[in-house]
């Protein structure tokens, strides 16, 4: 079988923030009833992680686990396991009303890091990424100029950043022109 | 700039994150209704200046549909309430009738 490449191959660019493509990311796409003890087991074991409250997400070594909505979880986890940690949810899920989908190859990620890292996201999303209002652990689906993007912030101050395999080039452009040096708006 | 709370994920959306679904609380006339009952559901909107309640969904987020009240006139949001439902809830009223307190709109005042 061939080798699976990420989209942009681990383009990367540096301005008053670092941009960098993540690579290959495996992805679960999970819904179903997120308080269900049966699901939570199901994750839990997965990847370790427990359920993230709404907003937010939970990360453990090698996975973690995103709050996408009221009914939906998105379940990080190594790209090289994402297949079996699929079946392991599946056999986890058995009998309860709900769908995990491999989505790894639909997705692009990147990383946003470096003090202007916040500014740069300021001048894409309509959220606020004031020290206050963003924080570590927080996740956040928003939209970035014309396309749906999903971030979160780790405990390095590092935005790590989701969105469709087909827009990767449009968001690495947009993440690259927002942090062009000199480019500060000096809000944050 | 409008910003709704999608009361599902509890984000303070801007406008542009959010896409507008049109009145809300339509009540649906299909088979076995009146020619006239069905022209009214099918083309007879509210137009206020003022009081209005409308259907969003938060469509750059969660996903999810939801309503939410607000003044055409000065973009006031009143507040914003699950899609589970037929009529506005009482604490939406209230907190509308303490800033218009002769607000009306379609049966509900």
């Amino acid at each position: 079988m061939s080798d699976p490449v990420s989209a942009l191959n681990g383009a990367a660019f540096s301005g008053m923030a670092s941009v960098a493509e993540g690579g290959l990311a495996g992805m679960i796409t999970l819904r179903g009833d997120l308080s269900s003890a049966k699901l939570k087991d199901a994750v839990k074991s997965a990847t370790g992680a427990a359920m993230p409250v709404s907003g937010k997400v939970e990360l453990r070594e090698d996975g973690g686990l995103c709050w996408m909505s009221p009914d939906e979880l998105l379940v990080l986890v190594r790209y090289e396991e994402v297949e079996a940690k699929l079946a392991e949810i599946n056999a986890g899920l058995k009998g309860e009303h709900a769908l995990a989908e491999n989505v790894s190859d639909a997705r692009a990620v990147f990383r946003v890091s470096g003090e202007g890292a916040r500014e740069v996201l300021a001048k894409l999303c309509p959220v606020d990424m004031s020290v206050d209002a963003f924080v570590p652990g927080q996740f956040r689906r928003t939209r970035m100029a014309q396309v749906a993007a999903a971030f979160w912030l780790d405990h390095d101050e590092t935005f790590h950043i989701v969105c469709f395999r087909s827009v990767a080039g449009y968001v690495f452009t947009l993440l690259s022109t927002a942090a062009q040096s000199q480019s500060e708006v000096g809000v944050y | 700039m409008l910003i709704l709370e999608c009361p599902y994920c509890g984000v303070k959306a801007e406008e542009t994150e959010l896409h507008a679904g049109g009145e809300a609380h339509l009540k649906r006339f299909g088979p076995g209704s009146s020619d006239d009952e069905f022209h009214d559901y099918l083309f007879m909107r509210e137009n206020p200046k003022g009081v209005h309640f409308e259907r969003w969904r938060h469509v750059n987020g969660c996903g999810k549909w939801f309503h939410a009240a607000r003044c055409t006139m000065t973009l006031e949001v009143f507040g914003t309430y699950s899609a589970q439902t037929y009529e506005p809830p009482q604490d939406i009223r209230d907190a509308i009738s303490a800033k218009r307190p002769d607000w009306s709109w379609r049966e509900f005042k």
